[in-house]
């Protein structure tokens, strides 16, 4: 397969640009909610429209009511999502919990997929306990109560969480924290009894939650997958999420880095084009070449992804790595060469550079997976 | 099964019962490279038997037209050839300038007569080429080149020196940039073909910090160059006078090449090897040396992309500039993280254990990457006005 779209691919990624910078733009959308101080920190208007687009649902099998895409297309979406800063559940909707629904019985598809094809719905899912992602220890608990479960532990940095309609838990059905197996995954409803959660803005805009689980009690088919074999569906997720969260970063990347450039070309000091002087030339170059690099990986990732590769895992995390890379360079060099203006909350570059970081955080950051790659490589 | 699944299995095949065992693993340094030409000796049978099967099945230049001593296969099925060869470490069977450079240039603006010729030959191994590009007074600032060929009707005759002139001292002929208009700066070049074994050429090798002399000064002093080898075969190509045209077009082969987008060891991961080498590795080290494999893994994937891409002109044609500056670039990183990992035994300049010194003068040898066939900073120069559109540049 050719590492590049093909003709259905490039018409989809027309569409998506030509939707999202209309639809999606900063001031409609990021500015337009933030200043609102809106609790979502996203527009449910948009999701529809989303749905109407046939975003929500494209990587749901077809059976199931949806598109039957891959990652490749969610990646377009993505990609045009991070140029526009665009804030919407896509990724923990669309692209995680569809991930892990893929694995539940007929039952709780039917129950929760048709809900999010339609627009209706959002979901997210709930992995990290702590600051850092650290998805091999799972702590929260979940304990065989009469024929559920009961659910006990604290979630942390769950997107849009208070938002939600469902949340997928990785829980602990058996063995020790830092154990592989013994594993389940949860789709646990919006209004589960004895679920708290503490909502915070981040430094993006965007809103997650810590969330709480008391003893939350959960039937038996609330269960995505095997008991204890959550392990496997987990990693699906977590695959899939990175490549889409890289997805989305080289939109972050590129659309810092075509704002960055644009600018270079109209700002004048010392009575020229501040892009004549070769000392920025230089490093504008160096972050083209960075930020081309990351777009390979991250359409190879997907590619590996969609044709089940064992290799998919491993570029994963160097696509997640190295898009944090570029993307960091790109908002970093953006604000730089922006100068002073790039300080001011009025001008959209300092809001790459915010998302950029949060971006960086989700699903593990470029430390985290330079380490997996090492480990993956066997040093 | 599709045609390509088919070809993928056929090819498969074909290197399990053609390639020889010792052809499948890695390239250590020149001694492992099959260059052909006049003079050319195979360093043992195996490099032998596997160069000359892929001659004969045209999988020296396999997407070249069967004509010309390629196989004919298309894109698709020259990355699955590719990558099969990837698959089991196949060595390339043969390496030459004719193939990455003046082949790509003849495709393109030669004569029918000196694609029949020139191609078939190098498709061969028979010729080997070299570049007469640079000058002493004309590095980045190429074009600003003096030698000169003096018009005598059916022939010029050259005066002037060349420099880095890759393996001059073993090639059998060149392709030369030769200013054959003083007044016209651009429009006053002309890209001959002549062969070295002829009166007036002559060439002294140049040490490197490597002890290595991969490079030569190539003088011409009254070289007769005729403007015809024959009917329909041109001792230029392309115009008369416009020979900067088809030096920047191979410029591009060129910066391909040096960039390592084809993938294999230049682009590889190493942490993973290093530290079998090493034993333990220092934390700071190892954490290097993951950031490292994280931009080799990336890179290749858009090495990839960038060939794909090409074949199908949809690669922006200033990308083999970019390929060429992070390529480079990423090649001097990783030869300092072995010098590293390997400590003082990759110091030792002479000894057997490290075949002669290999770590330390292959580490050397890297630092030219980003000097040679245009330096990084000119790359930068290049992407900047011609990818970025940047004001002045």
């Amino acid at each position: 397969m050719p590492l590049y779209y093909d003709d259905d691919q490039t018409m989809l990624a027309e569409t998506a640009q030509a939707f999202m910078a209309e639809e999606g733009a900063i001031a409609k959308q990021l500015r337009h909610w933030r200043d609102r101080d809106c609790k979502d920190g996203f527009g449910h208007a948009l999701w529809k429209q989303f749905a109407e687009m046939g975003f929500t649902g494209m990587l749901v099998g077809e059976d199931d009511g949806g598109l039957g895409m891959g990652h490749v297309e969610a990646g377009i979406v993505l990609e045009n999502i991070g140029r526009n800063l665009t804030p919407s559940p896509f990724l923990a909707s669309s692209v995680l919990a569809v991930t892990a629904l893929k694995h539940g019985s007929d039952d709780l598809r039917g129950r929760w997929l048709p809900g999010l094809i339609e627009g209706e719905s959002i979901y997210t899912v709930a992995i990290d306990e702590g600051a850092k992602h650290r998805p091999d220890t799972i702590k929260t608990k979940a304990e065989k109560s009469g024929n559920g479960f009961k659910l006990t532990g604290q979630k942390d940095f769950v997107l849009h969480g208070a938002s939600s309609d469902m949340m997928v838990v990785a829980a602990r059905t058996s063995g020790s924290d830092d154990d592989a197996d013994g594993i389940t995954l949860f789709a646990v409803p919006k209004d589960a009894a004895n679920m708290s959660h503490d909502a915070v803005r981040l430094v993006d805009s965007s809103m997650a939650t810590h969330t709480k689980f008391d003893g939350v009690e959960l039937d038996g088919d609330a269960v995505i997958g095997e008991v204890d074999g959550g392990r496997e569906v987990l990693n699906a997720m977590l695959m899939a999420g990175r490549v889409g969260a890289a997805a989305e970063g080289v939109g972050v990347a590129s659309g810092a880095m075509d704002m960055t450039v644009e600018y270079l070309k109209q700002r004048k000091q010392f009575g020229k084009l501040i892009g004549e002087f070769q000392a920025l030339q230089h490093r504008a170059a160096h972050l083209y070449s960075e930020v081309e690099i990351a777009r390979a990986v991250t359409i190879k990732a997907a590619q590996l992804l969609d044709g089940g590769s064992e290799k998919a895992d491993l570029m994963a995390s160097v696509a997640k790595a190295k898009v944090a890379k570029a993307a960091g360079l790109a908002v970093k060099e953006g604000v730089q060469m922006h100068g002073g203006i790039g300080m001011t909350d009025e001008y959209d570059i300092g809001l790459y550079m915010k998302r950029d970081r949060a971006l960086q955080e989700f699903l593990g950051d470029q430390y985290y997976h330079a380490g997996r790659v090492a480990e993956m490589s066997g040093y | 099964m599709s045609d390509l699944e088919a070809f993928r299995a056929q090819t498969r095949e074909w290197l399990e019962a053609n390639c020889p065992p010792e052809m499948r693993k890695p390239v250590r340094d020149e001694d492992d490279v099959y260059w052909g030409g006049r003079n050319a000796t195979f360093k043992n049978d195996a490099q032998k038997a596997w160069f000359e099967t892929c001659r004969d099945k045209g999988y020296t230049v396999p997407e070249w037209p069967k004509e010309y001593g390629g196989a004919g296969l298309s894109p698709a099925e020259g990355k699955i050839l590719r990558q099969e060869m990837s698959r089991i470490g196949a060595r390339p069977p043969l390496s030459s300038f004719g193939i990455w450079m003046l082949g790509p240039a003849l495709l393109h603006f030669g004569t029918e007569g000196q694609k029949k010729r020139f191609l078939n030959e190098v498709a061969r191994g028979e010729i080997r080429w070299c570049q007469g590009y640079s000058e002493p007074g004309s590095g980045s600032d190429l074009v600003s080149m003096q030698t000169f060929g003096e018009d005598k009707g059916d022939h010029w005759v050259v005066n002037g020196q060349k420099i880095w002139t890759s393996y001059a001292d073993e090639a059998d002929w060149i392709f030369c940039l030769v200013r054959t208009d003083k007044q016209n700066k651009y429009q006053g070049i002309t890209f001959m073909l002549f062969d070295m074994a002829g009166e007036g050429v002559s060439t002294k090798p140049i040490k490197l910090i490597s002890g290595n002399s991969p490079f030569c000064e190539t003088f011409f002093d009254d070289v007769r160059v005729p403007k015809s080898y024959g009917e329909d075969c041109p001792g230029y190509v392309g115009e008369i006078n416009r020979g900067w045209d088809v030096a920047k077009y191979l410029l591009g082969h060129e910066r391909e090449m040096i960039s390592g987008a084809g993938g294999g060891d230049r682009t590889a991961a190493i942490g993973a090897a290093m530290k079998r080498n090493a034993g333990e590795l220092d934390p700071v080290l190892r954490a290097e040396l993951a950031q490292f494999d994280v931009d080799a893994l990336a890179y290749t994937a858009m090495g990839e992309k960038f060939l794909d891409e090409l074949k199908v002109g949809k690669a922006h044609p200033a990308q083999p500039n970019m390929m060429k500056y992070a390529g480079t670039e990423l090649n001097k990183r990783r030869h300092e993280l072995m010098m590293a990992a390997g400590g003082s035994r990759a110091l030792e300049w002479e000894s057997e254990d490290t075949g002669g010194g290999k770590p330390s003068r292959n580490w050397l040898r890297t630092k030219a990457n980003s000097i040679e066939g245009g330096t990084s900073e000119v790359m930068l120069n290049v992407i900047s006005k011609r990818i970025l559109d940047l004001p002045g540049a």
